[in-house]
């Protein structure tokens, strides 16, 4: 198995609010990896270091062989292999679904306007927005919008996706097809490190649990392991947290 | 509606028989709604004009490029940069705080002056560099207002794609920004169009200079009401097209906050 990814001491601080402190993290080839805790415990600024929108302040990142946290790197060159997906989607409001899918490759990568249309529609096909591809952002629904914003970034044929909490902007009904896609990138031995809030399924479709608390992995280990028997305190408090808030 | 009609209808015409029974009306309505003395001057100061229509037009061009240079230079990111954003301030600071007035004159009167080889003497070059000079500070502040109005998330989703810096602000960002500052960059313009006057200060026969020309000939102001109507004829119309604008701006994007 090849290594895609390795955080090693990854600090990070917003003036003088410490959000990571010491993240060690590796992540295998095809390997799913799910990030859960309580919101502010840096599961998204660990995946906006990887992705270089914010610079670590200690520590290393290794990216299929690649240290992107040394000085001097191509970040643009960097975040071509990695695809990220947020939260709020992020779509490019003044431009069509196809235009939006297509911008990365040809603009960053020099593909061709005609290649990168046919590659896109067939993402496009693949994913069900086929006859989205004119529409403009707003006229669709949260779902397609970031089904759309993960096609956008798998235009881009990353070798590693970086999840966001992608669901948590979403209507209850509408998370279900957009999971439906992750659960389908994960069948194709893609690369995924994922953020979430959706245990059930973080259970189902992670090779791995990582629980994150105030800046560091506290608890890591196979799914089964993680959300069964716990070993740490701060796990167990959060998971039982959670299932009380499903019961109400 | 009807009684908005009936309301406005009287207001005037209250204002108007005021107006016309005051003592000194009959002087005033010689001395500036003189018919006659209009038909003989319109003619050379509708000529006249078209200086000024040449000034803002070349003007507009350029100042809608240079200030959108100079609030991209502002929003260079990064310490490197520091230097360039700081000339970009200065620009803006002291070009927005000089009055334009003398700026028309330290550069019409100073630059010719200097008798440099190959520099323009003309006083409407250096009008028009003037006004350029002035309404680009005030355009790129404009500019930089739209550029700040995105979300840095945007930035943020273009860069993850591999985008520089260049290409985020030239495909994802300014595009969107335009959009949302062409009404008070209209405005800015109207601004820019009556200032054209000033370049008369040089000696440039545009239309207020042509106005004032004739006053000084028939002894009878009606010249600068006519000037005024040139300039009215061209600024209500654009003044009309940017309340649309905005108006049209504020319903879609109302639209957008019930979608969303």
């Amino acid at each position: 198995m090849t290594e895609a990814l390795r955080l090693a001491g990854v600090h990070k601080s917003f003036g003088k609010l410490e959000v990571l402190r010491g993240i060690d993290l590796a992540v295998e080839e095809h390997e799913v990896v799910c990030l859960i805790g309580a919101s502010g415990s840096g599961k998204s600024t660990l995946l906006r270091c990887v992705n270089l929108l914010e610079r670590v302040d200690a520590g290393r990142i290794v990216v299929l062989g690649d240290e992107i946290t040394a000085s001097g790197v191509d970040v643009n060159r960097i975040r071509r292999r990695i695809g990220i997906v947020f939260q709020a989607f992020n779509l490019f409001p003044h431009m069509s679904v196809l235009e939006n899918v297509t911008l990365g490759p040809r603009k960053a990568l020099g593909v061709p306007r005609a290649q990168a249309e046919e590659e896109a529609a067939a993402l496009l096909e693949r994913f069900g927005l086929a006859d989205k591809r004119d529409e403009y952002p707003d006229r669709l629904s949260g779902g397609q919008q970031q089904r759309a914003a993960i096609v956008r970034a798998l235009a881009m044929k990353p070798d590693i996706m970086l999840l966001d909490e992608v669901t948590s902007a979403l209507d209850p009904e509408l998370v279900g097809e957009v999971l439906d896609v992750i659960r389908d990138l994960a069948a194709g031995g893609m690369t995924m490190v994922i953020a979430t809030h959706e245990m059930g399924f973080a259970r189902e479709t992670a090779s791995r649990v990582c629980f994150l608390d105030e800046g560091v992995i506290l608890e890591e280990g196979p799914p089964a392991q993680i959300f069964s028997t716990p070993r740490e305190p701060r796990t167990q408090q959060f998971l039982q947290r959670i299932l009380q808030a499903r019961r109400l | 509606m009807a009684i908005a009609l009936a309301s406005t209808a009287l207001f005037f015409a209250v204002i108007v028989v005021v107006v016309v029974n005051s003592a000194g009306w009959p002087e005033v309505k010689q001395a500036f709604f003189n018919g006659e003395i209009f038909d003989e001057s319109f003619p050379e100061i509708r000529s006249a004009f078209l200086i000024n229509v040449k000034i803002f037009c070349i003007a507009e061009v350029v100042i809608l490029f240079t200030a959108l240079g100079l609030a991209v230079l502002r929003s260079l990111p990064g310490p490197v940069f520091f230097p360039i954003r700081l000339l970009a301030i200065v620009y803006a600071d002291f070009f927005r705080g000089i009055p334009t007035i003398l700026l028309i004159y330290i550069l019409g009167f100073g630059i010719p002056a200097l008798q440099l080889e190959g520099v323009p003497t003309d006083e409407m070059f250096w009008g028009t560099v003037a006004l350029v000079l002035v309404y680009t500070a005030y355009v790129s502040e404009v500019y930089r207002a739209g550029i700040e109005s995105v979300h840095p998330s945007q930035n943020a989703a273009a860069r993850s794609l591999g985008l520089s810096h260049g290409q985020s602000l030239r495909y994802v960002v300014i595009p969107q920004a335009v959009r949302r500052v062409i009404p008070p960059l209209l405005n800015d313009f109207i601004g820019l169009q009556k200032d054209t006057a000033l370049v008369a200060l040089l000696g440039v026969i545009e239309a207020f200079r042509q106005s004032q020309i004739d006053v000084a000939s028939t002894f009878n102001y009606t010249p600068y009401l006519a000037t005024a109507l040139m300039f009215l004829i061209i600024t209500v119309p654009m003044t009309r097209f940017t309340d649309w604008l905005i108006a049209r701006d504020r319903k879609r994007r109302q639209a957008a906050g019930v979608a969303a």
